[in-house]
């Protein structure tokens, strides 16, 4: 891997985002749109918008940026400039981080807007800190990113790709404690939660809005973020092939 | 001469069909070696062997005495696919820098080989924007960008008008006049007599090796495209007369 081809084909990407004005502009309206609508939906219990708006401030990037980078690395395929990519001294693992990076970045774009338009016109109220949130925030994005180039490779086109995300991110919404908490369920439905990278999301987003100060089952949790997105992108370039049929 | 490429016996098998059957030939350094035949009859299939992409199921393919696909090899290369694979919401300049800066190329460089390609005037133009001929070009300046010593462009002329495609031919014989081996996928007869030597694939099989004033002779014809269907029809011929 090398941090300098990452690095220029991060650009590159972030290049082609900005010619696409109108991708830009839904990345930064759609949450805050969705999180509008939410508020007003409990304009007579803030404590409850406290509850879910703060966990939705992690789901709606997630799942945004999984659709996003699914169909970004489909379309690398399908136009032919991942085959010509792989011609050339470029390593795979750069092409995936460089994906990551792009978008996390686009992310973190996102995820502050989001996060600062929830405080403080949509009166959010968390016991911990706003930075921490924000950063949990662009975390669960960039897991999104992650999740969504691994399971790209999956797809042979963009019926399949955006079907991944009822198929691999409702489940995880289902289970991730935000219907139910995770210790009232089923223990089998506990196991599959268990093992879904979004119900760390949510608990450390719940950790920060039901603590004053950072936990360590918060840190723990974000460190289980980081380490299913370092995953996920090495499993998704361990998938691309040079050679194909 | 030297051989920049050897493939040996070389079978791609897709689904079921056999796309190469066997194939073995030779390909000289500093030459322009034209790869015709009809469309489907292996052409791409063996440039991807080539440029190491395709999964092969038997068979050698060596390029500068390495096999295909080494890592050593892909600073040397330069690959142009038949669909041009440059990215559609990115300018025509930022495609150039993009995969000149993936062999430290820098900016000076890539701007000059879209001017080569006769797209300076729409360097800052989206590819989304350009006309069919125009993004074949923009995707050809991608692959000249590195200067490699290999160049293996699969229809590079398609869509060109003809006073385009002459100029394209001049720029082919000027690189292997310099030392760059090119394989260049073709068919339109017309350009064959612009090779230094011709292979014609006819359904996975090699027909005729030969330079084009011998393979015009083997067949009797001055016309390449005459020439070509006399070969298939005297290949099929021997193999009916074999059954």
């Amino acid at each position: 891997m090398s941090p300098r081809l990452t690095l220029l084909t991060a650009a590159r990407i972030l290049r082609q985002l900005r010619h696409d004005k109108r991708t830009i502009a839904m990345i930064i309206v759609i949450p805050t749109v969705l999180l509008t609508l939410l508020r007003y939906l409990f304009e007579d219990q803030p404590l409850i918008f406290d509850r879910i708006g703060l966990v939705m401030l992690g789901v709606f990037p997630l799942v945004i940026m999984f659709l996003l980078t699914s169909v970004a690395m489909l379309r690398e395929r399908t136009s032919g400039t991942l085959e010509r990519l792989l011609t050339t001294p470029i390593g795979k693992a750069d092409i995936l981080f460089g994906y990551g990076l792009a978008f996390a970045v686009a992310a973190a774009v996102q995820g502050v807007i989001a996060s600062v338009l929830a405080y403080w016109l949509l009166g959010l109220d968390t016991l911990g800190a706003q930075w921490l949130v924000i950063v949990i925030a662009i975390a669960n994005a960039v897991l999104g990113v992650a999740l969504g180039l691994f399971f790209s490779a999956f797809a042979n086109s963009e019926f399949q790709a955006v079907q991944f995300m009822p198929a691999v991110i409702l489940p995880q919404v289902l289970l991730c404690g935000l219907f139910t908490p995770r210790a009232a369920m089923a223990t089998w439905l506990q196991a599959i939660s268990d093992v879904f990278p979004m119900s760390y999301a949510v608990e450390a987003l719940q950790e920060v809005g039901a603590n004053v100060d950072p936990t360590g089952r918060m840190w723990r949790d974000v460190a289980i973020i980081l380490g299913c997105v370092i995953v996920a992108l090495a499993a998704g370039a361990a998938t691309l092939r040079r050679r194909t049929a | 001469m030297e051989h920049a490429v050897e493939v040996r016996n070389l079978v791609v098998r897709r689904g079921t069909n056999d796309v190469l059957r066997g194939l073995s030939c030779t390909i000289a350094k500093g030459a322009v070696t034209g790869l015709l035949g009809p469309s489907g009859s292996g052409k791409t299939t063996l440039m991807r062997c080539i440029v190491g992409v395709q999964k092969i199921r038997s068979g050698t393919v060596e390029v500068f005495g390495e096999p295909a696909g080494s890592r050593n090899l892909r600073r040397r290369m330069g690959y142009m696919t038949q669909a041009p694979s440059v990215y559609a919401d990115l300018t025509v300049r930022e495609n150039a820098r993009y995969f000149a800066s993936l062999y430290g190329i820098g900016a000076a460089k890539a701007d000059a080989a879209v001017s080569d390609v006769g797209l300076a005037t729409a360097a800052g133009q989206l590819v989304s924007t350009l006309s069919g001929g125009q993004r074949a070009r923009a995707s050809l300046a991608c692959a000249l960008v590195s200067q490699p010593e290999l160049l293996v462009l699969d229809e590079p002329t398609v869509g060109q008008d003809p006073v385009l495609r002459n100029e394209l031919w001049d720029r082919f014989r000027a690189l292997a006049a310099a030392g760059t081996t090119l394989i260049v996928s073709s068919h339109v007869m017309d350009e064959a007599s612009r090779c230094d030597r011709l292979l014609l694939i006819r359904a996975g099989d090699l027909i005729a090796d030969d330079s084009p004033a011998a393979v015009r002779q083997a067949a009797g014809t001055d016309d390449l495209d005459e020439a070509f269907l006399r070969l298939v029809l005297a290949r099929d011929e021997e193999k009916a007369g074999a059954h």
